[in-house]
């Protein structure tokens, strides 16, 4: 990175934090650091703390990150929000989590919203008896595998035990119903539910199937939500290389590849925020190690798949794994190569989500296209920093009101997958366990790195640095493009997809290089606010 | 099949909301306070809310939707949210310098029950609000009534913080638009210019969520009603409110403030309801319809009489909100169609009365308040129909069931033009006529037997 944009950024961090009253100001300026990925003298970044009232944020609410991020794409679950009809209705299909039912009589909810719509009377006199009956009523009508139940706002506050409602149903319905005390004001931002959906699906649904399949090479992908069909193409790449997937948290999936989960062999981590609290959970208590990988980018799943054969070791998965990579890299490679004649050297920032603005850098790589700027809506300070900086992270009052679930390894089930000899001798491959050492580490220096993005903040930073392409979400998709800049987002993929894997990288860097390079951004001027002087000298 | 799971036999249901048809009051009162020029709407509560309600307009609008929140945790939540406030409006006056901020609340400050007349004050007398700026709110408890109730109590909201009443009537009528698209406000507009009357629309959200791309991004867009213009609201010679659910309790509220005289009409939507209005608009301001608009009228009346065969008898299913069914209900009619199911998610008793009104020729119609999506589909099951009208939700019934679909209500997700178009007034009235018979004529076109294939039609 050019020691000018440093230069430059440094002198935009501080007229950013101008705007702002000094209370306001001394919050945000632990949110923004530039960046130094040697680990040695990398900075310290503020995240996962409360946003500050009336700043326009990114971030959404607990229930958001439980209901429709984590659980919210498992097909055969009546998900019952109970609260008054608009969280419900909010997180009904707007999160684009793709889902294949296995044939015409499998259950697919996915089209559904399910709600308890409390009223008035409900939040005065209570709304367990309403959520009982409507738990009854789903089960009647729709016979489901299993039933979740999401606590809104207000019923934590007027002190609804969905948790004793579930067991009651559990017994009075004979299937599993289970609940989520995910109020939207717990934790500081979507994060929050991410982790209780982690806790409760660990608590009530993974184990409760010991049916062990007939495979190899049995792995659990976690943290990959199917949006616009990204676990579809890695099903197909893993079913290639011969890589059976017990389940997918939770892109594509069913309640019964939870329940099964704990028969494979090794956890896979795509999304490190929204997932590590099960994968650290399952490897206590079933032995089962987990590392990470990304498939966003031609050559990180490469990677990633490279790293999964190492892990099983077996020279034949191996060598399968590399004829699929060499299959499949041709087609890649020309598309590529065709797009980067008309992307390369063009300048990216990205701030979205909680491993989006990290693993797309990626593909913006394959480009040839520089990441400038980059941040989290909602991470914490190890997917910026690494998980080397766990210990040192200091758990507020925020965090301290989500559970933590102690964990010990099971009795009967426990079983480590590797010796520790085949440990030890992995390591020394270089090969690295439990690891993710987060998007700084892989930043340029001197590149600009912002927690928690304000709104006033990313229109600045588009003003001043003018980039090729922003990515973010719905909320900032238009204004950013008012500026006369595309946007790409990354929690929909602007409806299109899948970006994941060989052939999700054929489709990015063709919805890139349309994007960027689309007639339209030059004709935002009309001809005579180009040249008004003509009109003068006409009219004389 | 999409919703494989909707079954013909219909279950009582009691607790169970499936596929509503409708959603919570905070996002009609964050839409009604975009139609304010240079105003910030401000959800008080968690944050979650204001990034559902922002994300949902912005879908619909392919628009930037500005709107702050108060952001609770855990804390706020237990010792109230003042302290919050307090800090977002400063905030927002320092980074954002609106000259409103229009508050609204959530279910989660309505339980904790925070006073934000009385915060307000405490901001007022702690200096937070700059000279000249303007913080008003409205109630919008989420577990009472829908959107729509939202809309309205914002609405009604503006009219208590800004309507003055000078004692010197001006020679202007207010127009209360009720819950429609910028492109209906900017034809509201249009329509009183042509007849050579003064108005104050409120909301307006024309110039706002149809801004143009220029390179800029203008935080608060040109549009939306001026402050100046809410305040002399109270000198009009009338109001004119559409849409009952929406509308009426902000005309009430000027005519018990100001003693503005008020009439509560249908929204503008086909024939007979634009009639109304027109009418209703000459008497209040005492003007002489122009020619111009009788020949709108007429080429629409023309339109119809041209068509009027493919209309005849084709059964039709509706669901939205209220305001919207009840005049497209008495259009479809007009056009001697058949709304058999009508459908609403929002409460309201005052629906059923007028869909009985609107719909006594129709006696197999079937039509339900605070109903849901789900049931309006088990009906089509059990006797299937021509047409489906809603919004994008529908696309799921009518792909399964295979029925020509017209997108209109809130939310449209998939489609553009809603907010550049309008459906009010005879303009209107000729897109919907454009829009129906677009979609019975494809059918006919893709299903007919070939030799019955026609050119001309």
């Amino acid at each position: 990175m050019s020691e000018n944009l440093a230069q430059d950024f440094a002198v935009t961090r501080e007229k950013l934090l101008k705007v702002y009253p000094t209370k306001a100001a001394r919050k945000r300026a632990k949110h923004m650091v530039l960046n130094d990925p040697d680990p040695e003298t990398m900075p310290e970044i503020e995240a996962n703390v409360r946003t500050i009232p009336g700043i326009i944020t990114q971030r959404g609410c607990t229930y958001a990150g439980c209901k429709g991020v984590v659980v919210g794409p498992i097909r055969d679950i009546v998900n019952i929000t109970h609260g008054p009809i608009g969280c419900g209705f909010y997180s009904w299909l707007t999160r684009r989590n793709q889902t294949k039912p296995i044939d015409d009589n499998d259950y697919n909810l996915m089209n559904y919203c399910f709600s308890t719509d409390m009223q008035e009377d409900d939040i005065v006199f209570g709304g367990e008896k309403k959520l009982r009956q409507a738990v009854r009523e789903a089960y009647e009508i729709f016979k489901p595998k299993a039933i979740g139940i999401f606590s809104t706002c207000p019923v934590g506050l007027i002190g609804d035990d969905v948790h004793a409602v579930a067991r009651e149903m559990k017994e009075e319905l004979g299937i599993n119903v289970f609940g989520f005390s995910c109020e939207g004001y717990k934790g500081v931002s979507q994060s929050a539910g991410h982790h209780i959906a982690n806790n409760q699906m660990f608590k009530h649904v993974i184990g409760l199937d010991d049916t062990v399949r007939d495979s190899k090479y049995k792995i659990n992908l976690l943290g990959e939500y199917n949006i616009g069909g990204d676990a579809f193409e890695i099903e197909r790449i893993l079913e290639k290389c011969g890589i059976d997937l017990i389940a997918t948290f939770s892109g594509n999936s069913s309640y019964d590849y939870f329940a099964n989960a704990h028969t494979a062999d090794l956890n896979c981590i795509m999304c490190h925020r929204s997932i590590n609290y099960v994968a650290d959970m399952m490897e206590i208590k079933y032995g089962i190690p987990w590392i990470k990988v990304n498939f966003i980018g031609a050559e990180a799943t490469a990677k990633s798949l490279r790293k999964i054969a190492q892990y099983f070791g077996d020279p034949e998965l191996k060598e399968r794994v590399e004829k699929v990579i060499a299959e499949e890299m041709p087609e890649v490679e020309k598309h590529r190569a065709d797009a980067r004649t008309r992307c390369e050297g063009k300048t990216v920032m990205l701030f979205v989500g909680g491993s989006r603005a990290h693993h797309y850098q990626d593909l913006f790589a394959e480009l040839g296209m520089r990441t400038i700027a980059a941040g989290y809506e909602f991470a914490h300070r190890d997917d910026y920093e690494g998980r080397r900086v766990l210990p040192t992270i200091k758990i507020d009052a925020d965090s301290r009101n989500i559970e933590e679930l102690t964990v010990e390894p099971d009795p009967e089930r426990y079983r480590y997958r590797k010796t520790e000899a085949e440990v030890a001798e992995l390591k020394a491959q270089g090969f690295e366990f439990r690891d993710y050492e987060g998007m700084m580490a892989q930043m340029a220096k001197g590149t600009l790195v912002i927690d928690d993005i304000s709104h006033y903040e990313m229109e600045k930073l588009i003003a001043y640095h003018k980039p090729d392409i922003f990515c973010a979400g719905i909320k900032e998709k238009y204004v950013i493009q008012k500026m006369g800049v595309p946007c790409k987002q990354l929690h929909s993929y602007d409806y299109s997809g899948p970006y994941a894997g060989f052939k999700g990288a054929i489709n990015f860097y063709r919805d890139i290089d349309r994007l960027v390079n689309s007639k339209i951004w030059g004709y935002i001027q009309a001809p005579w606010e180009k040249n008004p002087e003509l009109i003068a000298t006409y009219v004389k | 099949m999409l919703l494989r799971h909707t079954d013909k036999e219909i279950k009582e249901r009691v607790a169970l909301t499936v596929n509503p048809a409708k959603t919570c009051q905070p996002v009609g009162a964050m839409y009604a306070a975009l139609g304010i020029h240079n105003c910030l709407p401000h959800s008080h509560g968690s944050q979650g809310c204001c990034a559902y309600h922002r994300s949902t307009l912005t879908r619909h609008y392919k628009e930037p939707v500005m709107a702050s929140t108060s952001s609770f945790t855990e804390g706020a939540s237990v010792f109230g949210g003042q302290a919050n406030l307090l800090e977002a409006i400063n905030n927002i006056f320092s980074v954002y310098n609106p000259d409103v901020i229009a508050v609204h609340t959530t279910c989660l400050s309505e339980v904790i029950g925070d006073d934000i007349p009385q915060i307000l004050a405490k901001a007022k007398e702690d200096g937070r609000i700059p000279e000249g700026k303007y913080v008003i709110h409205c109630n919008t408890p989420s577990f009472v009534g829908s959107h729509v109730t939202g809309f309205s109590n914002m609405v009604k909201g503006m009219v208590q913080y800004f309507a003055e009443s000078s004692g010197n009537k001006l020679n202007q009528v207010n127009i209360i638009p009720g819950w429609v698209e910028p492109s209906d406000m900017r034809e509201i507009k249009r329509l009183a210019r042509e007849m050579g009357i003064s108005t104050v629309v409120f909301p307006d959200t024309s110039d706002v969520l149809d801004a143009p791309l220029t390179g800029k991004h203008q935080f608060y867009p040109k549009g939306g009603v001026t402050i100046e213009a809410l305040k002399s609201a109270g000198d009009s010679i009338g109001t004119i409110a559409l849409g009952h659910f929406a509308s009426a309790a902000a005309a009430e509220a000027l005519d018990a403030k100001c003693n503005v005289k008020y009439e509560i009409l249908d929204l503008p939507y086909g024939l007979l309801a634009t009639d109304r209005f027109i009418d209703s608009l000459r008497r209040m301001a005492k003007v002489v319809v122009p020619e111009s608009i009788n020949a709108e009228r007429g080429r629409l009346i023309d339109a119809i009489s041209d068509m009027q065969s493919y209309f005849y008898g084709k059964r039709v299913a509706l669901f939205g909100d209220p305001d919207q069914l009840i005049a497209l209900s008495e259009f479809l009619v007009t056009l001697n169609m058949r709304p058999v199911y009508v459908v609403t998610g929002t409460p309201g008793k005052k629906f059923e009365e007028e869909m009985s009104r609107v719909l006594h020729e129709i006696p197999e119609a079937k039509f339900k308040q605070a109903g849901d999506i789900y049931l309006l589909h088990q009906w089509i099951k059990n006797e299937p129909v021509d047409l489906l009208m809603g919004n994008t939700y529908g696309k799921y019934i009518a792909r399964d069931e295979d029925i020509p679909f017209i997108r209109i209500g809130f939310p449209i997700l998939d489609r553009i033009g809603h907010s550049y178009f309008p459906l009010v007034s005879y303009t209107g009235a000729l897109r919907l006529v454009e829009k129906i018979l677009g979609a019975i004529m494809d059918r006919q076109d893709r299903d007919c037997p070939e030799e019955s294939f026609e050119l001309v039609m």
